[in-house]
């Protein structure tokens, strides 16, 4: 995709996440803001999708977990702007009767999820078993995931880690969204994570760093992990990304982890964020 | 009445244990199926997994000692086709990993087979660190979830087959010692459909798991006193076959629900709310009084905790003598 229809949408996908957070007064833009553009380049440049046939197989389709499940609004913007489903749809975020639970689920049957997410740690594990039937299957299908990097907290998420290698899974992709913050605080304060990428490399995994709000950056991280398939390990790519990137008051804060924007800071988050493409 | 159709002979020559059932059970299906597969925490040869890993090794994932990571890789393992069947303790299988279970698996609809050995009191020797009591209630309450305990060998093998077809969640739980092999290898099985095994107008034994067989030798003591028990196999404890139990119960007026589990959140608890809805009858439970285990032989903590034929027979005494029936 053009770099500047890439910028457009991954503003546009901004826009969509204030506004989805504001409409059901509650939500996570900052942890979501942060990853508009990873999640924007993997939809609309690098996973090979059909949105138009989604089924739960996803056979001979690259497949996305997101286990940080919290940053669901970032998720169903670039789902329905990839075309899964209508994008008047994400006016009923979080709101009774809704397909777009506050977090992740399969129960109501939104196109491009396959699994729920939420309570954390558990995305791993999931695109791994994914991964594995993948080569099962014969494919040449890539895996991606997601995870916050408070999240590696959950012992869960080093348990998969161990097993990944271990099982020869080659054909997974998964990314840290470092952007330092958690709930309490800062990653540092509330429970170190201490040497990331040490920790990834002692688990047997390859370990790639970059700018997760740079789409050149991303797109050599993503092309160099690719190269990884024949090796039996699979990479993590320790991204670093600015928690409310693109909306200068909730930037570089956990302040802005949970809560919802009122009418003021909306319309000043929007005035931030001029995308030339059209609201739902 | 001795039912034909599921029972041979009360005599039966052969012990073995449940988990052998599982693990033949599981060979066939994956002989049947080339889309099964197998994941085991480390326990591969007390789930008697070894045939089918030996059969199928490329189908066949040792996860290590990790079993929330166990459930997540068998929930994904979905995606594509894959019908996974996790194996290790029913304590590991349930409630250390009780979240994975509930949203990866449960609310996702994953079609996992979740099969865990040694449950219960019967595991003996090791204590009540590994004797979970709970599982059935714990997995009960999940929305989607089938649950299902087998009586013996065969029934599990069979059990094994079945869930192996059926599309969604499953619990599946069996046990460690030898128990008689009482069921014929050909007895109609299906998920959610109760079994009687003898009938009989005088009082209603719905027994699971091991103390079906304890429910059958109950019964035949009780028949020496001219007491006419109609036996109930409650192999699948969600969804319950609430109308085998009621048709039974509006015959014999009292009931006796017997199982190697805590008496709150089993299979008492469950058909005690569907008589208190739909037939109020006088019922006792044959079930862990809301203690943990603790080691011994397996038949000492059967002795011990009131969970073989001798405490049904005290039970079908005292809730006969409530309900009036008796003197």
């Amino acid at each position: 995709m053009e770099q500047q229809a890439l910028n457009q949408m991954a503003t546009q996908v901004r826009r969509d996440i204030v506004r989805m957070v504001h409409g059901a007064a509650s939500g996570h833009p900052g942890g979501s803001l942060g990853c508009a553009d990873l999640i924007t380049l993997l939809y609309f440049e690098v996973m090979g999708i059909d949105p138009s046939a989604f089924d739960m197989d996803g056979r001979e389709e690259d497949l996305f977990f997101l286990s940080n499940g919290h940053i669901s609004p970032v998720w169903y913007s670039v789902l329905s702007r990839r075309g899964y489903f209508p994008v008047e749809e994400l006016a009923t975020f979080r709101k009774l009767n809704t397909r777009l639970q506050g977090h992740p689920a399969t129960e109501e049957g939104l196109p491009g999820i396959r699994i729920a997410s939420g309570s954390l740690g558990q995305g791993l594990s999931a695109a791994i078993g994914a991964a594995q039937v993948k080569k099962l299957n014969g494919e040449s299908t890539w895996v991606f995931s997601l995870h916050g990097d408070g999240e590696l907290q959950e012992g869960q998420i080093w348990e998969a880690a161990m097993y990944a290698p271990h099982h020869g899974v080659d054909n997974l992709i998964s990314f840290v969204d470092c952007n330092g913050q958690q709930i309490d605080g800062s990653t540092d304060d509330v429970m170190n994570l201490g040497d990331l990428a040490g920790k990834w490399a002692a688990f047997n995994w390859h370990v790639l760093t970059c700018d997760g709000h740079d789409f050149d950056a991303l797109r050599n991280a993503i092309a160099k992990a690719k190269e990884n398939r024949g090796t039996g390990r699979p990479t993590v790519v320790l991204m670093k990304t600015e928690m409310g990137k693109g909306v200068d008051f909730m930037e570089g804060t956990h302040e802005w982890h949970g809560i919802a924007p009122n009418d003021d800071q909306l319309a000043s988050a929007l005035a931030q964020l001029t995308s030339g493409l059209d609201d739902y | 009445m001795v039912n034909s159709r599921y029972i041979d002979s009360l005599t039966p020559e052969v012990s073995k244990d449940t988990r052998s059932g599982f693990g033949e059970g599981l060979l066939q299906a994956g002989q049947a199926n080339d889309d099964i597969v197998a994941l085991c925490a480390d326990l591969t040869g007390s789930l008697k997994m070894g045939g089918f890993k030996n059969a199928f090794p490329e189908r066949f994932f040792q996860v290590g000692i990790a079993e929330a990571n166990m459930m997540g890789v068998a929930a994904g393992m979905t995606i594509g086709g894959k019908i996974p069947f996790t194996g290790t303790f029913a304590n590991f299988s349930t409630g250390r990993v009780y979240d994975q279970i509930r949203q990866s698996i449960a609310y996702s609809g994953k079609n996992v087979k979740i099969c865990a050995s040694h449950a219960g009191l019967t595991l003996g020797e090791d204590g009540a660190t590994h004797q979970i009591l709970e599982d059935m209630g714990m997995m009960s309450m999940l929305p989607h979830m089938t649950v299902i305990c087998t009586a013996d060998f065969e029934q599990t093998r069979q059990a094994t087959l079945a869930v192996a077809q059926h599309e969604g969640p499953v619990y599946l739980r069996f046990g460690r010692p030898k128990v008689p092999v009482f069921m014929r290898a050909d007895a109609p099985f299906e998920i959610g459909k109760a079994q009687v095994l003898t009938e009989g107008n005088d009082v209603t034994i719905v027994a699971t798991g091991h103390l079906v067989w304890e429910a059958m030798l109950a019964s035949q003591a009780l028949l020496d006193r001219g007491v006419r028990a109609e036996v109930i196999n409650v192999h699948t404890i969600k969804p319950l076959d609430g109308q085998t139990i009621l048709d039974s119960v509006k015959r014999t007026g009292c009931v006796v629900v017997a199982e190697e589990h805590q008496r709150i959140g089993g299979l008492g608890s469950m058909v005690a709310q569907l008589l208190a809805e739909h037939h109020p009858t006088p019922m006792r439970q044959v079930a862990v009084e809301d203690s943990f285990g603790e080691s011994g032989t397996p038949a000492q903590l059967m002795e011990k905790y009131g969970l073989n034929a001798k405490a049904i027979e005290a039970k079908v005494e005292d809730v006969m003598r409530f309900a009036g029936t008796v003197a």
